[in-house]
């Protein structure tokens, strides 16, 4: 058993990739370790439980990545996807301690395998974890547990003692129980609130309760929610999270990867009054994987289908839920409960419009439709070839960009733009001072793991002095 | 549709992996799914047996048991493996004994070791069967080489031909015309992958048994029992050449060939038995096929009382206890090799096979310029 009545040097609030980089940091920097993590074993490590890679910075191919990633195509790539809403500073640094992550993070029990089947677009750019993030979890705990930090699971906080910047103790559950935590320094790293619909709600307003949660159900930001009342200065745009579109079948919470669908570009995205909305042909993976989200929020019920024919069933990586099938339009209607009629017409406009074109996937091809409103400006095929079929899809929320303004320590700031006595943040948490807004695979990994780091290595100094 | 629900199921569980992937650097099993959209129950036979039970894809899985996905990929794949085992035997009235497969083998080697007891008691008279006997020929004196040779033969025979039959099953199952000719690289590519245990061992961080720490130890007790297994045989077929092409009876003395082979195969089938049935006993529940627990312990328990038997009869072969000790020892071999077909054994082979078939599709798709997906 932990025992609470002693102080920590360093307490750990969360328990994915940034919380466990922390506490291994900060024991590994001789400090005395406890980790909070609110869920129970099984589910431990939050959102890292569905990742899978990595973006790191390396100057020349490694076993696993088959060419150089240099720290300014990192850079040019993150203020593309973020549209230059990024702390330059900060994100300079995490590119540069990146490349020391790679090896760092197999000291720590971690192992590497090249890019998955069907993402081979990431083989250079991307260390994926042999296992999954599970995987790279089980070797982070057991690293961490072998250094002697200290881990309580199901040990949600419910309340931090914050004095003027300083943090003192935190409340957390042990089964009906409260009890007190004290350390010397914080590092909270336990995640966004994409979990807690309520809060979502209040800027997404009714829709937020027909979207789905990709993740974990324990991120509900609390943590967060309780930093920025007690004075630390928020960053990120609270109203926006990362929003992917994902099988309506999958369950609330926790569906993970295996619910997305990639297969927009095959055929046509109708909504509930079986009419198309966006163009989908507009750009290739991963930039439209990444909008099709927010499109599908906006849309009445928040629900679409992503319409194709039998042609093309084959053509994208096998899912989770069996596409709905129909053999003929009408059919296909009746059974996603939209009106046959509007389908049809949908259906016979976007044919009709459909120039011929060679057809390929990879590249923005020269397939498109002529005279259509909105346009498929690529990848654009007649859907003819019955049985006819579709995924219905829902926004699946991925990640909360609203976070605690850091500096380079990875040090929390308060709303007085002075640096805190002893708290750092690491992880999604503070994720918003690199990635302002957008995505680029595997870069929550390197935020987790880079600024976890340097938050459990700059908490055990500061517990130190 | 699938035959089974455990086929069902596997279905189920196969379609979730294949669309997410992350499992794919564990083994060998993850590849060969990935080279299929869908699967018939030919295709789960082959992932079933291609599977070494090495226990990281559970640990590793995000929609493990209690994820409502309820993703369990090493139980469900042993289920529908040690089904497939007794769906291929032949005859096909032997199908039953792999239920209740421990009862059956106990039963079996109990009546054999009876037989061969009462056997020597019947044929011999007390003073040849607690008689002291040495040098050459001295096992004969208690029953004679022909009748071991013609009975021991028999049930070797028979043994290979049931297991032929059961392999030829297989092949036709998983949709591969019979015959292995004329691709001597992928049965050599399955025999050095079978012969290193490639894919026990989590993609290269280990085996995980008893939870989702990587400390197992399977390997390296499958590797004695293994090739404990193999020495034995080796000493045995020595031993029959010596009989046959150099006239040299049996026993032979301790530096001999048979008896060095023997020896080392025999300590090998001591330890390996007693640490895998250690690790069978520690397994995580979560993984286990409780139903067939029976079945694996019977095959265990068969390999170290062959070799316990065998190495007391070693030690004691200059004593009066030698004639109890070679009844005892010839019941629990007789009972092993008419065994063989019905249990735990058959794994070898029908692994050994679908490692075939795999280094076979990779290098169909290697020459045809893809990898997975």
């Amino acid at each position: 058993m932990v025992d609470l009545s002693r102080k920590f040097d360093v307490l750990v609030i969360g328990g994915g990739n940034a919380a466990l980089c922390a506490a291994i940091s900060a024991r590994r920097s001789g400090a005395s370790v406890l980790v909070l993590e609110g869920a129970p074993k099984f589910y431990r490590g939050g959102n890292t439980r569905h990742t899978r890679n990595m973006r790191c910075a390396h100057d020349a191919a490694t076993d696993i990545l088959t060419g150089p990633y240099t720290e300014e195509e990192f850079f040019e790539d993150l203020l593309r996807v973020t549209g230059g809403q990024t702390d330059e500073d900060l994100a300079r640094l995490m590119i540069a301690e990146s490349k020391d992550i790679l090896t760092w993070i197999v000291d720590q029990g971690v192992r590497w395998q090249p890019s998955l089947g069907g993402t081979l677009s990431l083989g250079r750019t991307n260390s994926f974890f042999l296992g999954g993030g599970r995987a790279m979890l089980n070797a982070l705990y057991l690293t961490a547990e072998q250094l002697g930090v200290e881990i309580l699971y199901d040990a949600e906080v419910l309340d931090l003692d914050i004095q003027d910047g300083m943090f003192l103790s935190a409340t957390l559950k042990q089964g009906d129980d409260r009890a007190q935590a004290k350390a010397t320094t914080l590092v909270a790293a336990a995640g966004g609130f994409e979990a807690n619909i309520e809060w979502l709600r209040e800027y997404w307003g009714e829709a937020a309760d027909n979207f789905l949660i990709r993740g974990t159900p324990y991120n509900r930001g609390a943590i967060l929610k309780l930093l920025l009342a007690n004075g630390v200065q928020e960053v990120g745009d609270p109203t926006q999270c990362h929003a992917v579109a994902i099988d309506a079948r999958a369950p609330k919470f926790d569906g993970g990867i295996i619910t997305r669908h990639d297969s927009v570009v095959f055929g046509i995205v109708v909504n509930r009054d079986a009419a198309r909305f966006y163009d989908e042909g507009e750009d290739i993976w991963p930039k439209r994987y990444a909008i099709w989200g927010r499109l599908v929020a906006a849309q009445p019920g928040q629900i679409a289908y992503i319409v194709f024919d039998a042609s093309v069933r084959n053509s994208f990586m096998p899912t989770l839920f069996p596409p709905i099938e129909g053999g003929s339009i009408a059919e296909l209607a009746a059974k996603l409960e939209l009106d046959p009629a509007a389908l049809e017409t949908t259906i016979a406009d976007f044919n009709a419009a459909v120039r011929p074109g060679t057809f390929d996937h990879t590249i923005l091809d020269d397939c498109r439709t002529e005279g259509l409103t909105p346009p498929k400006t690529h990848w654009a095929r007649k859907i003819e070839t019955p049985p006819y079929l579709a995924y219905p899809v829902r926004p699946g929320i991925t990640f909360t960009y609203l976070g605690t303004r850091v500096n380079r320590e990875s040090r929390m700031l308060m709303t007085d733009g002075k640096p805190s006595a002893n708290m750092f943040a690491a992880g999604e948490i503070m994720a918003g001072n690199v990635l302002g807004k957008g995505y680029a695979a595997g870069i929550g990994m390197t935020i987790g793991s880079v600024f976890g780091r340097i938050a459990g290595r700059e908490a055990a100094k500061n517990a130190r002095n | 549709m699938h035959g089974t629900k455990t086929l069902t199921e596997a279905d189920r569980l196969m379609t979730v992996c294949n669309s997410c992937r992350y499992c794919e650097g564990l083994c060998a099993v993850f590849p060969a799914m990935e080279m299929r959209r869908s699967f018939s129950d030919g295709d789960l036979n082959y992932l079933a047996n291609l599977c070494h039970g090495c226990g990281a894809c559970y640990v590793d899985c995000q929609f493990a048991p209690p994820h409502e996905f309820n993703v369990n990929v090493p139980r469900t794949l042993a289920i529908a493996r040690a089904e497939s085992w007794s769906a291929y035997a032949w005859p096909r009235s032997c199908a039953g004994l792999f239920a209740r497969n421990g009862l059956v083998i106990a039963i079996v080697a109990a009546l054999s070791v009876a037989a061969f007891i009462i056997g020597f008691a019947a044929f011999n008279d007390r003073a040849v069967l607690y008689g002291v006997h040495t040098g050459p020929g001295a096992f004969y004196a208690l029953v004679p080489h022909n009748a071991m040779a013609t009975l021991f033969g028999a049930a070797f025979v028979y043994a290979v031909v049931a297991l032929i039959m059961g392999v030829r099953a297989f092949w036709r199952d998983i949709g591969e015309p019979i015959g292995m000719r004329a691709d001597a690289p992928s049965l050599f590519q399955a025999m050095r992958d079978a012969g290193e245990l490639r894919y026990l061992d989590g993609g290269g961080v280990g085996c995980f048994n008893d939870d989702e720490r990587p400390i197992d130890r399977r390997r390296l007790y499958h590797h004695f029992t293994f090739y404990g297994f193999l020495l034995c045989f080796a000493a045995t077929s020595v031993a029959t050449l010596y009989h046959y092409l150099f006239a040299r009876e049996a026993p032979y003395p301790w530096w001999d060939l048979p008896v060095v082979l023997g020896t080392a195969g025999g300590v090998g089938l001591l330890i390996g038995p007693i640490g895998l049935f250690a690790a069978k006993w520690q397994r995580d529940a979560a993984l286990l096929d409780e139903t067939r627990m029976g079945m694996d312990a019977a095959f265990i328990a068969m390999l170290f009382l062959t070799s316990l038997s065998g190495m007391a009869l070693l030690l004691l072969r200059a004593t009066q206890a030698m004639g109890p000790l070679l009844a005892l020892h010839l019941g629990f071999v007789f009972a092993l090799f008419i065994t063989l077909p019905y249990g735990k054994f058959v794994h070898g082979l029908y692994r050994y096979v679908a490692l075939v078939r795999y280094a076979r599709e990779r290098r169909m798709m290697a020459a045809a310029g893809g990898g997975p997906e």
